[in-house]
């Protein structure tokens, strides 16, 4: 049982040089901050780890590396073992207002010959971040720009190139999201399980979509798309959800009085003539949306149907059969 | 406030005119309430130069205007004819972050030159900018504005002219209920759509009930029961889930012939997309539906009002539906 949990924790480095917005979009996505409350957040000293629970038994094992010179200064010579050792994933994050271009790429050249001495097989998400204050008609070329230059350090210094992705983010619309979706998804070891069920229900259901994201951070974990929504227009509506999702959280916890990580709400429904949805929690970590067409009575089969899933649902949070037992002893 | 009698002798659309000091805010308000500008974009906004005018297609037009700063109100060369005749309403906007005393007698030579030329036109001040400041200052900065303007307006013999303060941020929900406030008192149909806000509120113990421009954010209306920023922040921020998700997933229609069906079906009368929503978080239920294509009603439910009663509220809110679209028809 201890050796099964120690399997399941999965160690994140998230680094970048100070003012990045490290600790802003990890408050954000994991402690239910709201963007414009980051400005309150002190600078990171040192290193914050915080133990992550996602999907009850998936610990992310999150070490937010403080950015100052220093710091790095000192990750890189006596602790370089103890930082870099047994790495799933590392989340690097540009500054793209920094100034300081060339000493931003070669704090990154440093961090990742250490990452790649002690944790080779390790990968690597480069958020390319603060897009925001981009002009709209230089976004695209300032962020290739920076892909190129960031992979080619990258397989200098002996990842594959496959092991490197690019994200664009800002705190301030759903892209940090997306990049979130992208790394949780990597880390979720038995995705493919979860992908197999869920396509059962929504045939079963006769769903257009199925979405089923994580409950405290609304990070998608994985969605069934069936027929003719595969040509939704809206390509990015998964990291859209979780930002609505995310916000109308904080709304309703904001107008009872309550913690943004205690609001869980019981049922959403939005119905049209043109297509029903609904929301429901399904497991302990995670909720479901459901997306049908606009019948009333295959809506409200779908509801029941749901409710009925829910048990066989139920230890998909667990990464091992065998974990079975460990979750009923707890 | 302004009497009652004042609406329905206005002819034409509500028209507000923003006005105040360079850099105030006035185009970042009119882009963020009017064309759905996100309020991080506004950073990169021009000074504006002429006159510059919006509109809104909702039930009604609403048109707004903005008054380039170098244009005085009483400068000879202004034509002030063309600018105020139509005008229902003129917003002064002061901005809090900066120093204000030359705004504020810029504001009184404009509040004194309308209130002799064109007493019909209220006058509103915003005391903008808020966001970012404590409440103690906030508050204060408030009544001092407030009380400043009241006695230089007193001493120049109009003491008896009404206006009315708003504290706004572009950043929150208060510029929205400021301009709802606005847009009431140009509205006609005010009267009647409370007075049936009211009936409903009673008959189905609804705790509050807004009537929404859907598109805007602007309430229209709301029942006679004290009016909570929080209430109106929940239902603000439930439109926009609701407008997301029917976006994301509505496409089908979009694309096809469903524009025309909707517009036939609301010319006999009937829904033509109807919508009922609900969501369940510790006490609070909120229950939104869909009037026409401009209009939503948002309900909140106090405690103690069960889904049970969802019959009766179904029933009731058809009524209002149907009594509505009859005030607007007229
Ligand atoms: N903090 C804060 N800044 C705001 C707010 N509203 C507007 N601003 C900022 O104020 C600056 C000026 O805004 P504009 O809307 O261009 O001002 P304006 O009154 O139209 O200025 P002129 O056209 O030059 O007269 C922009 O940088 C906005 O981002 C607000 O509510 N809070
Ligand atoms: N414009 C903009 N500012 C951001 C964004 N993300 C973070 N910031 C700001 O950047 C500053 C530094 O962020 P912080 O998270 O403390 O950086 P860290 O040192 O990497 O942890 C803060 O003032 C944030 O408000 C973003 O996406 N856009
Ligand atoms: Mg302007």
């Amino acid at each position: 049982m201890e050796r099964n949990k120690r399997q399941r924790q999965r160690k994140v480095l998230l680094m970048g040089r100070s003012g990045a917005g490290k600790s802003s979009m990890r408050s954000i996505i994991f402690s239910n901050y709201v963007a414009k409350d980051v400005r309150r957040l002190g600078a990171t000293v040192d290193v914050e780890h915080s133990n992550i629970k996602f999907m009850g038994n998936l610990m992310l094992n999150l070490w937010d590396c403080g950015g100052q010179d220093s710091f790095v200064e000192s990750y890189l010579t006596n602790q370089r073992s103890h930082v870099f050792g047994s790495v799933a994933v590392m989340i690097f994050v540009f500054d793209i207002s920094s100034k300081e271009v060339e000493s931003d790429m070669h704090s990154f050249a440093m961090t990742i010959r250490a990452l790649h001495e002690h944790s080779m097989n390790s990968k690597i998400f480069v958020l390319v971040h603060k897009m925001d204050l981009v002009p709209p008609e230089q976004k695209a070329t300032v962020f290739q720009q920076r892909a190129v230059d960031v992979r080619s350090t990258c397989v200098d210094e002996g990842f594959a190139e496959q092991q490197v992705e690019f994200w664009a983010t800002s705190i301030w619309d759903q892209s940090l999201y997306k990049a979130w979706t992208q790394v949780v998804y990597f880390l979720v070891p038995n995705a493919t399980a979860i992908e197999g069920m869920l396509r059962r229900l929504a045939d079963l259901l006769d769903a257009r979509e199925l979405i089923l994201y994580e409950r405290t951070t609304c990070l998608v974990v994985t969605h069934i798309t069936r027929e003719s929504e595969g040509q939704n227009p809206y390509t990015d509506r998964f990291e859209r959800i979780s930002s609505i999702l995310k916000t109308h959280k904080h709304s309703m916890a904001k107008h009872t009085g309550t913690m943004t990580s205690e609001v869980s709400f019981a049922e959403m429904q939005i119905k049209t003539g043109d297509f029903m949805f609904f929301i429901v929690s399904f497991t302990e970590n995670t909720n479901l949306a459901v997306v049908m067409p606009g019948d009333e009575a295959a809506f409200n089969a779908a509801r029941v149907n749901v409710q009925l899933a829910r048990r066989e649902f139920n230890h998909l949070d667990i990464v091992e059969p065998s974990g079975k037992e460990a979750q009923r002893q707890q | 406030n302004a009497p009652r009698a004042h609406y329905s002798r206005r002819k034409g659309n509500p028209k507000v005119l923003f006005m105040g000091l360079r850099r105030s805010g006035k185009s970042s308000i009119q882009k963020v309430v009017f064309q759905k500008l996100s309020p991080a974009d506004t950073l990169f906004l021009e000074s504006t130069t002429r006159i510059e005018t919006a509109s809104m297609q909702s039930f009604v037009t609403f048109e707004s205007a903005e008054v380039p700063s170098q244009l005085s109100a009483i400068a000879p060369d202004f034509d002030h004819r063309a600018a105020f005749s139509s005008a229902g309403a003129v917003i002064w906007i002061l901005d809090v972050q900066d120093e204000f005393l030359t705004s504020i007698s810029e504001m009184i030579q404009t509040a004194v030159f309308l209130a002799e030329n064109y007493p019909r036109v209220n006058f509103e001040v915003f005391i903008h900018k808020t966001d970012g400041l404590s409440d103690e200052y906030k508050n204060e900065t408030f009544r001092e504005v407030r009380q400043r303007v009241q006695d230089e307006l007193s001493d120049l013999g109009h003491g008896d002219r009404s206006v009315s303060y708003f504290q706004t941020s572009i950043f929150d929900h208060s510029v929205f209920e400021a301009m709802s406030k606005v847009v009431q008192k140009l509205l006609p149909q005010l009267p009647a759509m409370e007075a049936l806000l009211n009936k409903l509120c009673s008959t189905c113990r609804i705790q509050k009930a807004y009537l929404f421009d859907t598109v805007s954010k602007i309430y229209v209306a709301t029942d006679a029961s004290p009016t909570f920023l929080k209430d109106y922040e929940v239902c603000s921020d439930y439109v926009d889930v609701i407008v997301d998700i029917k976006q994301i997933y509505g496409w089908h229609s979009q694309e096809g012939d469903g524009k025309a069906a909707s517009e036939t079906s609301q010319e006999d009368g009937g829904i033509g997309e109807s919508m009922v929503t609900y969501d369940n978080s510790g006490d609070t239920y909120i229950y939104a539906r869909e009037i026409n294509d401009y209009l939503s009603l948002i309900c909140v439910m106090g405690k103690g009002s069960s889904t049970a009663k969802r019959v009766l509220i179904d029933y009731n809110v058809s009524i209002l539906h149907d009594a509505l679209l009859q005030v607007f028809r007229v």
